[in-house]
């Protein structure tokens, strides 16, 4: 098996590396450095596309949000009512009516429109919207997971070497690395503070999120649009949609990524019709090169033991996000903490520092392939949870299978249709083939 | 309900009776008008008891506390004293029942899950004895994205993390569930229960040596809650009124309240809210300095109480990063009509 070498991708510096904008050729289009305002569009009006325009909004640079798309426009509107009602009085919210593009299509003139690009939508758009961004030139912040295939994330890859390319800031929703304890506990571990890392457990146990029923007069495509969540080809199962973060960040401890997995999974609670074709449960084995095993674990069912946390054992001691940010020698005596109680919030710092590093330069931010290779550990795993077979990282990467609809429009037929029950195909491990 | 005898002797005999609307007090009987004073929802004696919540098999325990007089805030002497606690201010409070312990997640659980609720349900007593209310009369949080627990513990620890606005509409599910009125204290029951009696710095007294005894805080945890009732309780019987976890009062923050109040409004004062920012949480928390413990103490919730949640309008239920403020009842003696019973309830407010 090769060893993949890890790009290191997170919010500190490495000493030394990095190339510095100002050495770089620059997108003619780009924002460059200087006194104009920066423009920004959201592509994706939901509760998070929303939230991460308004981050955008409270940066300290001179910015102002020109341009919004959504599939809907109701979505569009709330989202416009909300931004206005918290910015409005500052002046940054400065979108006309032309400038609302509503459907499958208008992200196209969303970005044409901008500088900065936000791209919230539902993560099987994101290699869409992230190679029409950098092609236009611009600078783009992404919600996690990138992609929810493999074509999707050799996409992301691909288009992620080209905004290197082209100097263009990439920043992309992991937050965890934006954020103090993480960032602090990740820099003891990599200085072999526990030594090397020989196992761990990383989990996203929960009791599941939002279930949006079908309403009359709605089409397949528009009722699977509206409950995205439960839809591969949407949002990926939550072992990618929320579970990323976790999968992420033990390849940020590792330095690396799995080369192969192996895992169970099955839905016991959440079957009904409006549950579309997701798990509710997942359990991996995620195998690396040195033949480092780490378990992973996310459940989406009320009433069980909840955890959302990363632990890792070392050849020297352990390392944990569960409870609190910690390092304990082998016997358990604590050796470090982290008290966070005034630390800023990692949603914020993302934006802080994607505006600071394009008005002012300094290294450039390339979040988009660590996030795609993360991206790819998830789905690695939802590969061997749904098959139920060993499968490697080379074969998952390259896997040429498709979730995408073949064409984009409310009329148009999503890869997945229910029977006459109303009952969506659920993956069969044994049985169901994923590459 | 299950009467328990051990803080009766403490208590004034105190009688109630829905169907005369007799009152007696110390063999004093006074009657009352029709229709003025609300109609008392229960005939028990003013004594502590167990409240089994229909349809599960959890309860949670209530202690009688007396109406009485106390000056709330703290003197000018007092060390590590905040300008809003003070001028102190002679209050009035009616009596009521409070939470021996701050309500944990096996309670909050069956709050937060309606699906949960029937499971229980079905194997305690049926679905008819468990008094399921109406997503009409009761809304029901919406599903945290994150463990709300945070990995310190669920079962006996207490629920944390919830808006006031969720801890009012718990107390209204469980109102619905066992026909008894529960609410919120106001910041005035909270700090008079607080004090027990006492006027120092801690209900125990004023020397700081003893806090490890009663109250768990940033210098005696592993950076969690811990059990309820693990501690020593104050000289009214209740349980990490200092400590552990703070817990949600009824009242909008103001730091100038205590200056406002005169001689009507120090009878049962209650600032009511009308902003979604600072509301007042009491006892200070597992995470704080001993200071932040003391009865007198006040704290305002803030927007970084949610700094966690990335969305846009934020979540109506859920603080994700106030990892510490959770919910402790009361149920006033005589409850109020169902005019004044409304006006308790947190009404909501969109937090964009």
């Amino acid at each position: 098996m090769n060893r993949r070498k890890f790009v290191r991708n997170s919010a500190v510096a490495a000493a030394g590396g990095g190339l510095l904008i100002s050495q770089l050729p620059v997108e003619a289009s780009a924002y460059v450095r200087g006194n104009e305002t920066i423009k920004v569009a959201v592509i994706g009006c939901g509760g998070r596309g929303t939230g991460a325009a308004s981050q955008a909004m409270s940066v300290d640079q001179d910015v102002k949000l020109v341009a919004m798309c959504d599939a809907f426009r109701d979505r569009l509107d709330k989202c416009y009512d909300n931004l206005i009602q918290k910015h409005g009085d500052s002046g940054r919210i400065n979108v006309p009516e032309e400038h609302k593009f509503v459907g499958f299509e208008g992200y196209k003139d969303a970005i044409a429109l901008a500088d900065v690009v936000i791209l919230t939508t539902p993560p099987g758009f994101r290699p869409i919207h992230f190679e029409e961004a950098i092609n236009a030139g611009k600078h783009v912040f992404m919600e996690k997971p990138v992609a929810t295939d493999a074509p999707g994330v050799r996409k992301v890859l691909e288009v992620a070497k080209k905004a290197k390319e082209k100097s263009l800031n990439v920043v992309v929703g992991l937050q965890r690395h934006y954020q103090p304890s993480y960032l602090a506990l990740m820099e003891r571990i990599h200085n072999g503070e526990i030594g090397d890392i020989v196992g761990g457990q990383v989990y996203w146990n929960s009791s599941g999120v939002w279930v949006r029923p079908r309403e009359e007069g709605q089409t397949e495509m528009e009722y699977q649009m509206r409950n995205w969540y439960y839809f591969n080809w949407l949002c990926g199962d939550h072992i990618l949609e929320q579970h990323i973060h976790n999968i992420d960040v033990a390849n940020w401890a590792k330095q690396a990524y799995p080369t192969m997995a192996q895992g169970m999974g099955g839905r016991e609670v959440r079957t009904g019709p409006d549950h579309g074709e997701i798990f509710d449960h997942h359990f991996v084995e995620f195998h690396y090169d040195d033949g480092t095993m780490i378990n992973s674990q996310c459940r989406h069912i009320e009433g069980c033991m909840n955890k959302v946390a990363e632990s890792f054992v070392g050849t020297k001691g352990r390392a944990t996000t569960d409870g609190k940010t910690e390092i304990t020698d082998l016997k358990g005596n604590s050796i470090w903490s982290h008290r966070g109680k005034n630390d800023p919030n990692p949603y914020q710092v993302e934006h802080d520092r994607l505006f600071e590093t394009i008005a002012n330069g300094g290294k450039l931010l390339a979040d988009a392939e660590n996030g795609a290779k993360s991206t790819m550990t998830a789905i690695l795993g939802r590969m061997a949870t749904y098959s139920g077979k060993v499968v490697t990282w080379d074969e998952a990467l390259n896997s040429d299978v498709s979730l995408m609809p073949e064409t984009f429009a409310f009329d148009a037929q999503p890869p997945v249709v229910p029977d006459e029950n109303g009952m969506y195909p659920v993956p069969t491990p044994g049985k169901t083939k994923v590459i | 309900m299950r009467i328990q005898t051990r803080f009766s002797q403490i208590i004034t005999p105190f009688r109630l009776s829905r169907f005369n609307q007799l009152l007696t007090v110390g063999g004093v009987v006074l009657l009352i008008a029709q229709g003025y004073i609300p109609k008392p929802t229960s005939d028990d004696s003013f004594e502590a008891y167990a409240e089994d919540i229909p349809g599960t098999s959890f309860s949670f325990e209530m202690l009688p506390i007396p109406g009485g007089n106390f000056m709330m805030g703290s003197p000018e002497s007092e060390e590590y004293r905040k300008d809003d606690e003070g001028p102190q201010v002679e209050i009035t409070v009616d009596p009521f029942w409070m939470g021996k312990y701050e309500i944990s997640w096996d309670i909050y659980e069956v709050f937060m899950f309606q699906e949960l609720e029937k499971r229980y349900a079905e194997e305690n007593g049926g679905l008819d004895a468990a008094k399921i209310p109406s997503v009409d009369a009761v809304s029901r949080p919406t599903p945290p994205y994150l463990d709300m627990s945070f990995n310190m513990g669920k079962y006996g620890y207490p629920a944390i993390c919830m808006t006031q606005y969720a801890a009012s509409q718990f107390c209204k599910w469980l109102s619905a569930k066992t026909g008894h009125y529960y609410r919120l204290p106001t910041e005035a029951e909270w700090e008079y229960a607080c004090r027990a009696g006492t006027t120092t710095a801690y209900s125990f007294g004023d020397d700081v040596s003893q806090l490890d005894e009663y109250a768990w805080h940033y210098g005696n945890t592993d950076g969690g809650y811990e059990k309820v009732g693990t501690k020593k309780p104050n000289p009214w019987g209740l349980h990490d009124m200092h400590g552990n976890i703070a817990e949600w009062t009824l009242d909008q923050y103001n730091p100038a309240f205590y200056t406002s109040l005169d001689a009507i409004t120090s009878k049962n004062p209650w600032n009511e809210p009308t902003e979604l920012y600072p509301r007042v949480a009491r006892g200070g928390t597992y995470d704080d300095e001993p200071e932040m413990l003391r009865s007198a103490a006040r704290v305002g919730s803030n927007p970084n109480w949610k700094i966690h949640d990335p969305q846009i309008p934020k979540s109506r239920w859920w603080l994700t990063n106030a990892r510490w403020v959770g919910i402790r009842l009361v149920r006033p003696q005589v409850a109020p009509s169902d005019e004044v019973q409304n006006k308790y309830w947190i009404n909501f407010i969109e937090d964009i």
